[in-house]
């Protein structure tokens, strides 16, 4: 009997729910923290931006039309896909940021505490950020947080998954579509968390991972008239001055320096309008 | 890939695929059915597997720069801008006379479309709203879409969109007839529009859909091209199956074929589904590479759409600034 060849894995793209390999057909070798090989990675090329950001604007539509409370139930979901994959998430974290198989554990768990978190914000944000506001007159007056739309996220570039899952999570929680880069050296932990999305009852097109070159897909995503939101966590100063000069171009909100750390509300208030509302009293 | 080179659009050297007339070449006089159907008998087949092998292969031919900017300026003045609900206003059809004066305010050089397509009680409210800017009115007639009416009632549906000033008639053939094989009167049908039409173009909506074979589509083509039709188009798009790739490409045979051997320029509208600058740019590769490129022109090619425009408009944004255009700056209709 012959011996088995193994199926090797080559991560793919997320876009509109489907796992394309990149338009271009191109890819790249992504090693771990020690310079060895670890798979091949789709490498994302200014088509692939272009059809994640169409599938984004209409899938937002749809994941934006739930209730809040539904929104909550999908993301609590991912996070369940993540802790039954928790294994796999632990082993690729570690090799990219080459920690102890201990501390890997512990930033996935993190992880998946965080995206509990933030399902459990998706029917609370209106009543935090929103309110009714005091007016001299017999009607009510409503502020509330409405979705920025399309939300475009340079992922951080070290921390693999927690930080990704505080750049996609916050604007899916307050009902964005986001369109995201993965880190370009540390690409896979986001592909998984991807890929357990599309299991998650996800919108198809809610969440859109790329990988590729930052420094060639950055620019498209920040220069996009249809996105509406920018995090630019992933870019350094230079670069995100750059980035955030196209992005004015078409009055895109920007999201810079945003502390990894942070547990606060910054993330959640980044890529939300104020919608007013005007309701009479009646009788 | 063919490297091609820039605007205008003559993707070949003119003289090498220019169109040559067989010498002493005219329209034959159709005098009877018998002899109608010997002509259209004497069609070769389609050769189906093979029609759309060429339609894919075509199809993965890619336009690039100044070549795509040139395509996609040729596509936009191609398009027939239609509405064709129930709903229709003539709030409705002002707005989008507005936008075939002028596709894209933000971008004056760019260019008209080629009509604006509308049901025959609209058609005076097109034209006064289109007056002087050069752009066409087509009215569709002869009970569109589905042409189940008396020839009486068609033939007054047609003088109606005439009398209105429509510059161009978009007819459906009986395809009951067709099918059931009574070509002298859909023959006959199509002459007594032609004639009802005066001045006004003919074009010949064959609705492929409902043919069902490339064979039909070929011959209802001809039988078009013989009664007279200026235009043949291939569907309504009020069916489940309307322009395809392939169907496009045994009607350009068709209109290359009668030319040959008639001397006389038919041309080909493709009509129904056609809603991306891609899908646009490859019919206009198929039209040149099966035509050639003297189809490549609005007098002889249109497409009848109109979502089209809007996409052909952004990736025209696209071309000129770099940057991927936002669909909610374009007017919505």
């Amino acid at each position: 009997m012959s011996e088995r060849l193994d199926v090797r894995k080559t991560y793919k793209l997320l876009v509109g729910g489907a796992f394309p390999r990149s338009e271009s057909g191109r890819s790249y070798e992504v090693v771990d923290a020690n310079g060895l090989f670890l798979a091949n990675v789709a490498q994302a090329s200014r088509k692939d931006v272009r059809d994640a950001v169409v599938a984004a604007r209409s899938a937002q539509r749809a994941w934006w039309s739930l209730t809040p409370y539904n929104r909550g139930q999908v993301l609590y979901r991912l996070a369940e896909m993540a802790e039954a994959r928790a294994g796999e998430l632990s082993e690729q974290v570690g090799r990219a940021e080459g920690t102890r198989a201990g501390e890997a554990r512990a930033s996935v768990g993190r992880s998946i505490d965080r995206l509990v978190w933030y399902a459990g914000w998706c029917d609370k944000v209106g009543q935090v950020l929103g309110g009714q506001n005091p007016v001299a007159g017999p009607y009510f007056n409503f502020s509330v947080p409405v979705p920025s739309g399309v939300v475009g996220v340079l992922a951080d570039q070290d921390s693999s998954l927690e930080a990704f899952v505080d750049a996609v999570a916050a604007p899916l929680a307050t009902g964005n579509a986001v369109v995201a880069l993965a880190s370009e050296a540390r690409p896979i932990p986001a592909v998984l968390l991807g890929e357990m999305s599309a299991t998650s009852d996800l919108v198809a097109g809610a969440l859109n991972v790329l990988t590729g070159r930052t420094g060639e897909i950055a620019p498209v995503i920040a220069s996009h008239e249809d996105v509406d939101g920018l995090d630019l966590t992933g870019a350094d100063d230079d670069f995100a001055g750059e980035l955030g000069a196209l992005a004015a171009e078409t009055v895109t909100r920007v999201l810079r320096g945003a502390d990894p750390q942070d547990r606060g509300l910054k993330r959640l208030r980044a890529f939300v309008e104020t919608s007013t509302v005007w309701h009479t009293i009646g009788q | 890939m063919v490297e091609v080179s820039p605007a205008p659009l003559r993707l070949v050297v003119d003289d090498e695929r220019a169109l040559r007339p067989r010498p002493g070449a005219s329209v034959p006089v159709v005098e009877s059915e018998v002899q109608l159907r010997a002509l259209l008998r004497a069609l070769s087949g389609v050769d189906a597997v093979g029609a759309e092998a060429r339609a894919a292969k075509l199809a993965t031919r890619s336009l690039k720069r100044e070549t795509k900017r040139a395509a996609i300026d040729l596509a936009l003045s191609m398009v027939d801008l239609t509405t064709l609900e129930g709903a229709d206003t003539p709030g409705r059809v002002a707005s989008l006379c507005a936008k075939a004066r002028r596709p894209d305010p933000e971008e004056p050089d760019t260019p008209t479309v080629a009509a604006v397509c509308v049901y025959p009680d609209l058609v005076s409210t097109a034209k006064t709203h289109l007056a002087g800017s050069g752009v066409r009115v087509a009215s569709v007639a002869t009970a569109f879409p589905s042409g189940r009416a008396s020839r009486a009632v068609k033939l007054l549906d047609v003088a109606d969109a005439v009398v209105a000033g429509a510059d161009e008639v978009d007819m459906v053939i009986d395809r009951g007839a067709f099918l059931a094989g009574r070509l002298g009167e859909v023959f006959d049908e199509v002459v007594a529009v032609r004639e009802a039409c005066g001045p006004a173009h003919l074009k010949v909506i064959l609705e492929v859909g409902e043919l069902v074979t490339y064979d039909n589509v070929r011959r209802a083509s001809w039988l078009a091209m013989l009664a007279g039709a200026d235009f043949i188009k291939t569907s309504t798009g009020k069916v489940a199956v309307n322009a395809t790739l392939p169907t496009t490409l045994v009607m350009l045979e068709a209109v290359r074929d009668f030319a040959e051997s008639t001397g006389r320029l038919v041309g080909v509208k493709a009509a129904g589904g056609i809603r991306t600058t891609k899908e646009a740019l490859r019919y206009l590769v198929v039209v040149n590479e099966t035509a050639g490129s003297a189809w490549l022109d609005p007098a002889l090619f249109r497409f009848g759409a109109s979502s089209l425009v809007n996409d052909l408009l952004l990736q025209r944004r696209k071309q000129r600034s770099g940057a991927y255009a936002r669909p909610d700056r374009i007017s919505v209709d």
